[in-house]
C-alpha cells in the first residue's frame, strides 16, 4: 500500500473541493477501494472519507418513484419494504451481491463504480490496458472464463462487477452528481463507458465528481421484476450471467419490458434490442428465446467465455419464463 | 471408572480459541520485533538481471533489504528432511523457477514500512520460455525418482492387465482431470524467528515441529539441538505446513541479520505461491468386466506435474491398488517438470484425486452394465488386500455400504439417468466409496504426575485444529486413572519427546501410544508407591487408580489420594515411545467409508446445489465422537470445493496465480453445503496399534468429488471428468 494521507469529509462541498484535485479519491464503505489500495492497483495520495457526510444515507420512494442515497448500505436499500415491493428486481440484485458482511458495509454510490475483478486488473505484475494504458491486454489471450462477450475491444474486455448496477438500468435509473461544477444528472446507462480504446475512462464522471444519490423513476410494472443470477458457487461470488427483467403484461400480451444483463458485458448491460423484441410479443417461450438471441446478437467470445453466450441467452429466458408467469 | 475415551468431549482448548486466549504463531508474544515482507518474482523462468533495492533501502524504517547478493551463503544445503525431493531456491543465486519465488525479503521496524518499501524494490529479468501446464510437458514425462519418499513404487502390477483388458467382454476406457488446488487454512503461515546467541527459536504454523526444527538447523548449518520450534495453535494446515518452507528459513536468515526477533506472515496472495499446492493431474483408467460387473483388468495410470527443482508426485493410483478384487490390475505415475512451484501434500493426496477417478470410472462401468452403482462395487468387494496379498486388520465397508445407503434411501433410486425431479430441478443420486491407509509412526510421549493430582503430559506433535489436545487428555485420563480435567495437555513444541508431522491422519495412531503407555506407566508407579506406603502389605494387583486416587479394588472405599503418596516428592515422571513392529507385514491396514451424495441440477443453466449428503465411515476406534464427526464434516466439506468449485487459475504464458485470494479461489460457502449426516462405525482392531484408532483426518474427503460426479451423471447424463464441475463444463457437455 502507497502511503496517502486521509482526510474526512464533514461537508460536501469541502470535499468535492479535495477531490477535484489529482491524486484524491473518495472513500465510502471501502469493500472494494480496501483491496485496490493493498493491491497497489490504486495509488491516490490523498483519500477523502464521506461516510459521515449529512443527507446521502436515506432511502425515500413516493409519486417520483425512488431515491437511494449513496451512501445507503446495500443491505438496508435490500430489505427496504418499498424497494422490496415495488422493485424486487433491485432487492433480489442486492441480495446476490457479496455476502451478509459486505452489504453491511458497501454503499450504493460505491456499488456502481467498483472496479472490474479481471485478475489482470488486479495484478499489478501483469499488463492491463485499463489500469495502465499501452500496457496491453492480458485477457484477449490469457485466461478469459469471465470475462465479457459484449462490449468489449481490442484493448479490453473486462466485465463490470455489479449486480446492482444491473438492475437498476434495466429500471432506467438515473445518478445524481455533485461535482464543482455544480449538480447534474446522468442516466446510469450513460454513466459507464464501454472501454473502445481507453479503457482507462470507466464512467463520465470527472475529477471531484461525487454520486450523491441515484433516483429510480416510476415504474408500475416494476412490480413484476426479476434478478436471476448464475455463479460458480451457491453464494458470495460474482455472476457468469445474470439478467434483470421487469415486464407489462396486458392478458397474452407483453406492453413493454425491461431487460438488463450482467456478468457479460464491460458495462450494466442495457439490452434495448430485447426489450424491442418483447415489446407486443406474445407471452410465450418463442418470444423470450426471440428476445434472449437479439440480446447476445452482438457477442463476441474469446476461446474460454463463448460458453456465457448461450448461459445469458438461456439466464434472460428463465428470468422471462418466471416473471412472466 | 469412567471412560473418558471415545466420549464427545468438548475440546479442552476450546474456550482457549473462542476467547482469542490461544496463541496463534503471529500472535506469540515477542518484544522487538522487526516485520519482514517477502519479495517474490514476477516471471516463471529465467535469471534476475538486475534487482535495484536503493529507494527500498532509503525507504523510512526500513532495516535490511536481502536478496541473493546479500543472503548468508548456505552452503548448498537446501535439503528439505521432510521432502527429500526438493531443493528449494533460499536467496542462494539469481535463478527463477517460477512466479512467485522468493527472490528477497524486507525487514522494517513496522509491517506497513516493509509492505511499501518491499514495493519499491524493481527487478530486472532475463525471461526464458516457461511452461506451466501438464498438457504443455507430456513429452517430458517420466518415471518419479523420489515417489512417495521411496516407500512406494510408482509402477506396480499383478496378472496381466493389459491383455485381459483387451478380452474383456466390457470396457471402459477414460481420462479424468484435476485442477491444481490450493490449501487454503484459514491461518496464514506465519514465523517469528528468534535468536538467542547462536540458538534460535521459532515461531511458526507448523504441521511437524518435530521436522521443522532439524530441517531449519539443515539450512542454515547448525546443530538440530540448537534450533527449536514451536507451534501451540494452528489455524489448519492440509498439508500446506506439513514441510518446513523457504520463508521460515528466510525469517531465521534476516533476524539473524537484524539482530533481533523477526516476524514474517505471508499474505493471502503469497499462500498460492509459497507453500505448495495439489499438481495438476491426468488419469488415464481402464475397466475390463464381465458380463456381470466383476473386475478382470483395471489400469490406472497417472500423470502429474512437479517443479523444476524438485520431484514431488501425487500419487493417484495406490488406493486402486487395494480397492477393489480384480486379479490383472496395473499402476502407474509419471510426472514431469513445470515451471511453478514445488507441488506438496494436499488433504488426501492421491486417494482424493486417484478416487475420483477411479470411482467416476465405476459409475461409468455401472451405467454400461445397467448395474446399480453400490450393487457393481459390493460384487467387487475385496475380502483381502489383493495387492499385498494380506488380510484386512479389519474392514467394515459392507457395514458403511450397508448403513449409510439405508440411512440414505439408496433403494429408492431410479436407475435411469435424469428420471427423477424435483420440480423443474433434475435430482441425482450418487455414491463412491472411501479408504485411507492407516499410517503409524514412532512417537514418544513425558507424562508427568504432580503432587497436587495434576498430570502434565508433553509431546511433540500438534494440534492443527483436529482435537489432538483433547484426544491426549482423553487417552491419559483413562490410563492413568484421572479425571480428564486433571490432565494438562503441552504439545507443539520441538523441545518435548519426538512425534511425527500431523500428516497421513496418523497423529492419533502414532502418538496416543505412547501418551497412553507412558500414562500405564505412572499409574504402576503410584500403585507401587502405594503397596510400600498407605497400602503396606497389599499387593499392586490389588490396588487401582480411580477417579485420581488409589483405591483398593475389595474395598473402593478405602483410598488413598495422589497428594499423599507423592508425600514428600515432587512428581512421578515417565517418558514412553512407542512404534509400529511388523504388524503391517502380517495384516493390511486400511480404513473405510461410503458416500451418498444428492444434488439438484438445474439443466438449462449448469447449476449444481448439493441437497443432502450421508458419509459412513470405518476408521477403527473413535476417540472422541465429536472431534471426529467434526473431521468427518470438514472433509466432506472439503471435497465439495474439490467437485464443485476449487481450482487455481494461472496464466498459461507467465504461470502467474489469477485467483491467489479467496474471493476469487471458490471454497464452499454455507450455501454450498448441505445437513451432512455422519455415520460412524466403531471398529475392533486389535492390529493396527494399542488404541485401535485408524485416522479420520483424510478419510472423509475421499471419493466426495466421484460421488458428486456421480450424482452429476445420475440427474443429467452428462459425465464430467474434469474437476471442478461448474456451469460451463455442463453446458459444454452433451
Amino acid at each position: 500500500m502507497y502511503p496517502f494521507t486521509y482526510v474526512r469529509g464533514d461537508d460536501r462541498q469541502a470535499a468535492v473541493a479535495l477531490a477535484a484535485e489529482p491524486g484524491t479519491e473518495f472513500l465510502a464503505g471501502g469493500t472494494d477501494m480496501l483491496q485496490l489500495l493493498k493491491d497497489e492497483v490504486r495509488r491516490p495520495r490523498r483519500l477523502v472519507e464521506i461516510t459521515s457526510l449529512s443527507g446521502m444515507s436515506e432511502i425515500s420512494s413516493g409519486p417520483q418513484g425512488l431515491r437511494l442515497g449513496a451512501l445507503a448500505r446495500m443491505a438496508d436499500v435490500a430489505d427496504h419494504p418499498a424497494v422490496r415491493d415495488e422493485y424486487p428486481v433491485i432487492s433480489q440484485a442486492l441480495l446476490a451481491s457479496a455476502s451478509p458482511q459486505v452489504r453491511n458495509m458497501a454503499t450504493i454510490g460505491g456499488n456502481l463504480l467498483q472496479r472490474t475483478r479481471c485478475a489482470y486488473f488486479r495484478d499489478t505484475a501483469m499488463p492491463c490496458n485499463r489500469r495502465e494504458p499501452g500496457s496491453g491486454c492480458s485477457a484477449i489471450d490469457g485466461e478469459n472464463r469471465l470475462h465479457a462477450v459484449l462490449g468489449g475491444s481490442d484493448h479490453c474486455i473486462a466485465t463490470h462487477a455489479s449486480d446492482l448496477a444491473v438492475a437498476l438500468v434495466a429500471c432506467d435509473a438515473v445518478v445524481v452528481v455533485t461535482g464543482p461544477s455544480g449538480e447534474q444528472r446522468i442516466k446510469l446507462e450513460d454513466l459507464h463507458l464501454l472501454p473502445g480504446e481507453t479503457p482507462e475512462k470507466e464512467t463520465v464522471l470527472q475529477p471531484g465528481d461525487l454520486i450523491t444519490a441515484v433516483e429510480v423513476p416510476p415504474l408500475a410494472f416494476a412490480r413484476r421484476s426479476l434478478y436471476r443470477k448464475v455463479r460458480d458457487r451457491a453464494s458470495f461470488e460474482f455472476a457468469l450471467a445474470a439478467a434483470a427483467v421487469a415486464l407489462d403484461i396486458d392478458g397474452g400480451t407483453i406492453r413493454q419490458a425491461r431487460v438488463a444483463l450482467g456478468g457479460v458485458g464491460t458495462k450494466p448491460w442495457r439490452s434495448h434490442e430485447a426489450e424491442k423484441a418483447l415489446t407486443g410479443a406474445k407471452l410465450e417461450t418463442a418470444s423470450f428465446e426471440k428476445a434472449a438471441a437479439a440480446a447476445l446478437a452482438a457477442a463476441r467470445p474469446l476461446h474460454q467465455n463463448g460458453f456465457k453466450i448461450i448461459l445469458a441467452q438461456r439466464t434472460l429466458i428463465r428470468a422471462l419464463l418466471t416473471v412472466g408467469a | 471408572m469412567t471412560t473418558t475415551i471415545g466420549a464427545p468431549l468438548n475440546r479442552i482448548d476450546a474456550r482457549l480459541k473462542v476467547t482469542g486466549a490461544a496463541r496463534y504463531s503471529a500472535e506469540m508474544p515477542v518484544k522487538n520485533v522487526a516485520h519482514a515482507v517477502l519479495i517474490q518474482s514476477t516471471i516463471a523462468n529465467g535469471r534476475i538481471a538486475d534487482i535495484d533495492t536503493a529507494a527500498a533501502e532509503q525507504s523510512p524504517g526500513v532495516l535490511l533489504v536481502m536478496t541473493h547478493r546479500n543472503a548468508p551463503k548456505l552452503g548448498g544445503k537446501q535439503k528439505s528432511v521432510q521432502q527429500p525431493g526438493e531443493d528449494y531456491p533460499l536467496l542462494q543465486d539469481d535463478a527463477i523457477h517460477y512466479n512467485g519465488q522468493h527472490i528477497g525479503v524486507l525487514v522494517a521496524e513496522t509491517f506497513e514500512a516493509a509492505t511499501h518499501a518491499a514495493r519499491l524494490v524493481t527487478v530486472r529479468y532475463d525471461e526464458d520460455k516457461s511452461v506451466v501446464r501438464l498438457g504443455q510437458v507430456l513429452d517430458k514425462l517420466a518415471v518419479p525418482q523420489h515417489f512417495r519418499g521411496g516407500a512406494r513404487l510408482p509402477d506396480s502390477s499383478r496378472g496381466n492387465p493389459d491383455q485381459e483388458f483387451v478380452a474383456a467382454p466390457v470396457k471402459i476406457d477414460q481420462t479424468y482431470q484435476t485442477p491444481i488446488e490450493h490449501h487454503n487454512p484459514l491461518e496464514p503461515h506465519a514465523v517469528i524467528a528468534v535468536w538467542t546467541g547462536d540458538e534460535l527459536v521459532v515461531f511458526h504454523s507448523s504441521q511437524s515441529v518435530a521436522g521443522s526444527h532439524k530441517t531449519i538447523a539443515g539450512h542454515l548449518g547448525i546443530s538440530d539441538d540448537k534450533v527449536r520450534t514451536v507451534s501451540h495453535f494452528i489455524g489448519g494446515g492440509f498439508g500446506s505446513k506439513g514441510s518446513t518452507w523457504p520463508h521460515v528459513t528466510i525469517a531465521a536468515m534476516a533476524a539473524r541479520i537484524v539482530n533481533r526477533p523477526v516476524k514474517l506472515v505471508l499474505t493471502r496472495r503469497q499462500m498460492y505461491t509459497s507453500n505448495g499446492f495439489r499438481p495438476q493431474t491426468r488419469q488415464h483408467l481402464r475397466l475390463g468386466a464381465d458380463r456381470d460387473g466383476r473386475l478382470i483388468a483395471l489400469r490406472h495410470d497417472s500423470l502429474s506435474h512437479t517443479a523444476s527443482f524438485g520431484e514431488w508426485v501425487e500419487p493417484c493410483g495406490l488406493s486402486t491398488e487395494i480397492m477393489y478384487s480384480c486379479p490383472n490390475l496395473g499402476v502407474s505415475h509419471r510426472v514431469a517438470p513445470t515451471d511453478t512451484g514445488i507441488p506438496t501434500f494436499m488433504r488426501a493426496p492421491g486417494e482424493a484425486s486417484g478416487m475420483f477417478a477411479l470411482e467416476s470410472a465405476m459409475d461409468e462401468l455401472a451405467e454400461a452394465l445397467a448395474i446399480d452403482p453400490l450393487e457393481l462395487r459390493l460384487r467387487n468387494y475385496a475380502e483381502q488386500d489383493e495387492h499385498e496379498k494380506l488380510p484386512w486388520s479389519s474392514k467394515s465397508l459392507k457395514q458403511c455400504y450397508e448403513r449409510g445407503a439405508a440411512a440414505f434411501g439408496w433403494n429408492k433410486r431410479e436407475r435411469q439417468p435424469g428420471s427423477m425431479r424435483n420440480g423443474d430441478l433434475f435430482v441425482g443420486w450418487g455414491m463412491a466409496s472411501a479408504t485411507y491407509p492407516m499410517n503409524r509412526s514412532k512417537a514418544s510421549a513425558t507424562v508427568r504426575l504432580q503432587a497436587d493430582g495434576r498430570a502434565i503430559v508433553q509431546c511433540a506433535t500438534q494440534d492443527i485444529g483436529t482435537g489432538t489436545y483433547t484426544i491426549i487428555a482423553q487417552v491419559a485420563a483413562d490410563a492413568i486413572g484421572l479425571p480428564v480435567e486433571r490432565v494438562t495437555v503441552q504439545i507443539g513444541d520441538s523441545n518435548f519427546p519426538e512425534a511425527p508431522v500431523s500428516g497421513g491422519s496418523q497423529t492419533a495412531a502414532s502418538v496416543t501410544p505412547a501418551v497412553d503407555a507412558a500414562s500405564r506407566d505412572i499409574r504402576k508407579q503410584l500403585v507401587d508407591l502405594a503397596t510400600t506406603g498407605s497400602f503396606k502389605g497389599l499387593r499392586s494387583e490389588d490396588l487401582d487408580v480411580v477417579d485420581g486416587a488409589v483405591v483398593v479394588k475389595s474395598d473402593p472405599s478405602r483410598r488413598a489420594e495422589i497428594g499423599t503418596l507423592l508425600a514428600g516428592r515432587d512428581a512421578l515422571t515417565a517418558t514412553k515411545g512407542a512404534e509400529p513392529g511388523d504388524e503391517k507385514k502380517q495384516f493390511s491396514m486400511h480404513s473405510f467409508g461410503a458416500h451418498f451424495v444428492e444434488v439438484h441440477v438445474d439443466p438449462e443453466l449448469g447449476e449444481v446445489r448439493v441437497a443432502r449428503y450421508v458419509g459412513a465411515f470405518a476408521a477403527g476406534r473413535v476417540l472422541n465422537a465429536k472431534t471426529a464427526r467434526s473431521q468427518i464434516i470438514g472433509g466432506i466439506v472439503y471435497g465439495l470445493g474439490m467437485a464443485l468449485t476449487e481450482e487455481t487459475d494461472l496464466d498459461h504464458r507467465s504461470g502467474r496465480v489469477l485467483n491467489g485470494n479467496i474471493a476469487e479461489y471458490l471454497v464452499p460457502v454455507h450455501a454450498d453445503v448441505p445437513d451432512i449426516e455422519v455415520i460412524l462405525i466403531e471398529e475392533q482392531d486389535p492390529h493396527v496399534n494399542p488404541l485401535g484408532v485408524k485416522g479420520m483426518g483424510e478419510l472423509p474427503m475421499v471419493g466426495v468429488a466421484g460421488a458428486v460426479a456421480n450424482a452429476v451423471f445420475h440427474a443429467t447424463g452428462k459425465r464430467i471428468r474434469y474437476l471442478p464441475i461448474r456451469p460451463d463444463k455442463l453446458l459444454r457437455t452433451a
